[in-house]
């Protein structure tokens, strides 16, 4: 029977209109919405920001060439900078934590139950309340500075949230030349593993392609010069007091995903390796962690999803002007709604939108299509 | 042996290291302001006053009671529509389907800065700015990806011949929903109204900047009041602890339903 002549078809793809609909204006239209807004000088004359009809000009890329090579706009590239090793060292600390309570859960103790809720029950909580309760744990000479002294020692003297020291630091001028590197290393990488499986064309595609990626960047890529002088970015210190915050909240999520994980191991499997010979650690390293695999991908994009568009936690901890622990979301935050730069904070926004993306798309993609095999 | 011992040592550390900041909460929540020094941030209060959760209770109440009208009206309608739509998606298939889910999923995970600008101008432009509705209906909005996948993947368990049987008794799209789909659903209610009660209590972006002091809820005034300066620290932390009261009994209580919908959020579940 063909779809059309069923009125019952019609009304159900009715019901489901308002809400396609919805999704559309408030996903799609206010994306493009964001996207035009970044083309234009909204914003630039204070005196147009606020006014109901306000004369708006198109502009092109200039917002986006400002906020990469433009002179006052440093503090968008240091939060670009420490947007990176945040969600590094988070993705890497949820993990890693996530992983070692599951394992050890994964033993059946006694009041296993009791362990998991305790270590889950911040994923419950507001990042505004784990922020203002972190807030008051990093005191500078408070809270976590002065557990040394129960212990007789002297408390700690960190400055969590205001230090000003960074490390990792380079200069942005080198940017292109680092990405440039890293993507030829990961291209390195794909060939190598296509060479061992027996894709020839491929590896010899990406092959080639890392080379000329690294004869770009030691010919060409090392002259470039975003900025007419240097400039210094690294990871602000500050932001270890923020991420411990960060992986006190959500290390649960990647315990409760690995331990469904582990519970999913056949024991016959472990059996089996054990009967051949292989000790704990060889039983980990060659069965249960790369079972875990698909876990840890899903895990990471879950979580580095999060860590770009991170904003409340940081807002209730440190507040929306502190210098160092500044990220783009709080940036876009107080460039649009408090200095009525709209134009800059839509720009701002767009090169977020664009980075979830990047991670965002090709999962949806895959869990879709995998979906559809099933 | 020695491994038990190991796992229990891990486990009770890291219990401690976990309860800490609660333990703190708690121990200054409890001090009268002039005892809160931060050399003796770690010691119980020598004098236990109640007296900040009377004040927090009194500062808060209209903000809380913003928070669950808006947590109410705007996790009951997205799960409604959420399980309407869940249902015509696996059961009422339509052409284009396929191309719809996933680019209505992708709202899930887009950074909301990215529609925050026209969003503020729209809900303004509607006479909505400022207060509770307006926040109700942005909520419903962007809760209706993740209230449809997890509708949509519950339904799909449901075998298709229950509907095809009552198809050919002669029920209709509504009566369907009704008398079969529907009565099946109270599992998938409770886990989606549970995941949307959290994320919309706990949500902040979009109250701080769609809200004025007197819609606002639970969270704006909660970091506002942190955030102040020379700020008795008593008092913020009786407010967080209340405003974690409600998800965190949920939490307790229906825990099992919250990881459910914890895990759905990662798109297969």
């Amino acid at each position: 029977m063909k779809w059309t002549k069923n009125a019952d078809n019609w009304v159900a793809a009715l019901v489901m209109l308002p809400s396609v609909i919805l999704i559309a204006i408030f996903v799609y239209y206010f994306i493009a919405k964001t996207g035009y807004t970044s083309l234009t000088d909204w914003g630039k004359d204070p005196s147009q920001a606020l006014s109901a009809h306000p004369k708006i000009k198109f502009i092109g890329f200039e917002n986006y060439k400002d906020l990469f090579t433009g002179l006052i706009n440093g503090r968008f590239r240091q939060d670009l900078v420490s947007t990176f090793f945040f969600t590094l060292f988070f993705i890497a600390g949820c993990l890693s934590v996530g992983l070692g309570l599951a394992m050890f859960l994964d033993r059946s103790p006694k009041g296993e139950g009791l362990f998991r809720t305790i270590f889950l029950f911040p994923m419950s909580l507001s990042f505004i309340v784990t922020g203002t309760i972190w807030r008051w744990m990093l005191q500078p000479q408070g809270g976590v500075n002065q557990l040394p002294s129960l212990v007789g020692l002297p408390p700690g003297k960190f400055g969590w949230l205001t230090s000003r020291e960074q490390v990792f630091q380079f200069d942005w001028n080198s940017l292109p030349l680092f990405t440039a590197l890293v993507v030829a290393m990961v291209l390195l990488w794909v060939a190598f593993s296509a060479f061992r499986n027996g894709f020839r064309r491929r590896a010899l595609t990406a092959l080639a392609s890392a080379g000329l990626l690294i004869a770009w960047a030691f010919t060409l890529g090392s002259s470039v010069q975003l900025l007419p002088f240097e400039e210094k970015h690294g990871f602000n210190l500050a932001f270890i007091g923020i991420l411990i915050a960060a992986i006190w909240q959500m290390s649960g999520y990647t315990m409760a995903l690995y331990l469904a994980g582990l519970r999913g191991i056949p024991e016959e499997l472990r059996e089996a390796a054990r009967a051949d010979g292989a000790s704990e650690f060889q039983l980990y390293q060659r069965i249960i962690f790369p079972l875990l695999a698909p876990i840890t991908l899903s895990a990471m994009i879950i979580l580095g999803h999060i860590s770009l568009k991170i904003f409340d936690l940081i807002f209730a901890m440190a507040g929306a002007d502190n210098a160092p622990t500044d990220v783009p979301a709080l940036l876009l935050y107080v460039t649009a709604f408090r200095s009525n730069q709209l134009a800059t904070g839509a720009a701002i926004g767009t090169i977020l939108l664009i980075l979830v993306a990047f991670i965002i798309v090709p999962y949806l993609r895959s869990q879709l299509r995998s979906e559809v095999r099933r | 042996m020695i491994g038990r011992t190991i796992t229990y040592s891990v486990l009770l550390i890291a219990t401690l290291l976990f309860l800490l900041p609660i333990y703190l909460v708690v121990v200054t929540a409890l001090k009268e302001p002039a005892a809160i020094m931060l050399s003796t941030t770690w010691q119980l209060p020598k004098v236990w006053n109640w007296d900040s959760f009377v004040q927090a209770w009194t500062a808060f109440l209209p903000k809380l009671k913003n928070s669950f009208v808006l947590t109410f009206f705007a996790t009951l309608i997205s799960a409604l529509l959420g399980s309407l739509n869940g249902y015509v998606l696996s059961k009422w298939k339509f052409p284009g389907a396929n191309i719809i889910f996933p680019l209505m999923l992708f709202g899930m995970f887009i950074p909301y800065q990215a529609v925050l600008i026209p969003l503020f101008q729209f809900v303004k432009s509607i006479g909505l700015y400022g207060t509770v509705w307006g926040l109700v209906l942005v909520h419903v909005v962007y809760g209706l990806p993740i209230t449809t996948l997890i509708f949509r993947n519950y339904y799909a368990e449901i075998p298709d011949e229950l509907v095809e049987a009552s198809r050919i008794d002669g029920a209709g799209f509504f009566n369907i929903y009704r008398k079969v789909i529907f009565p099946l659903s109270i599992p998938g209610f409770v886990v989606v109204i549970i995941w949307q009660f959290t994320q919309i209590w706990n949500e902040f972006l979009f109250a701080v900047t769609l809200t004025n002091p007197k819609s606002q809820p639970i969270t704006v005034a909660l970091a506002q009041l942190a955030g102040g300066e020379a700020v008795k620290w008593n008092l913020p932390m009786a407010g967080a602890l209340l405003a974690a009261l409600p998800t965190l009994l949920v939490y307790i209580f229906l825990g099992r339903y919250f990881i459910r919908g914890l895990l759905a959020g990662s798109v297969k579940g």
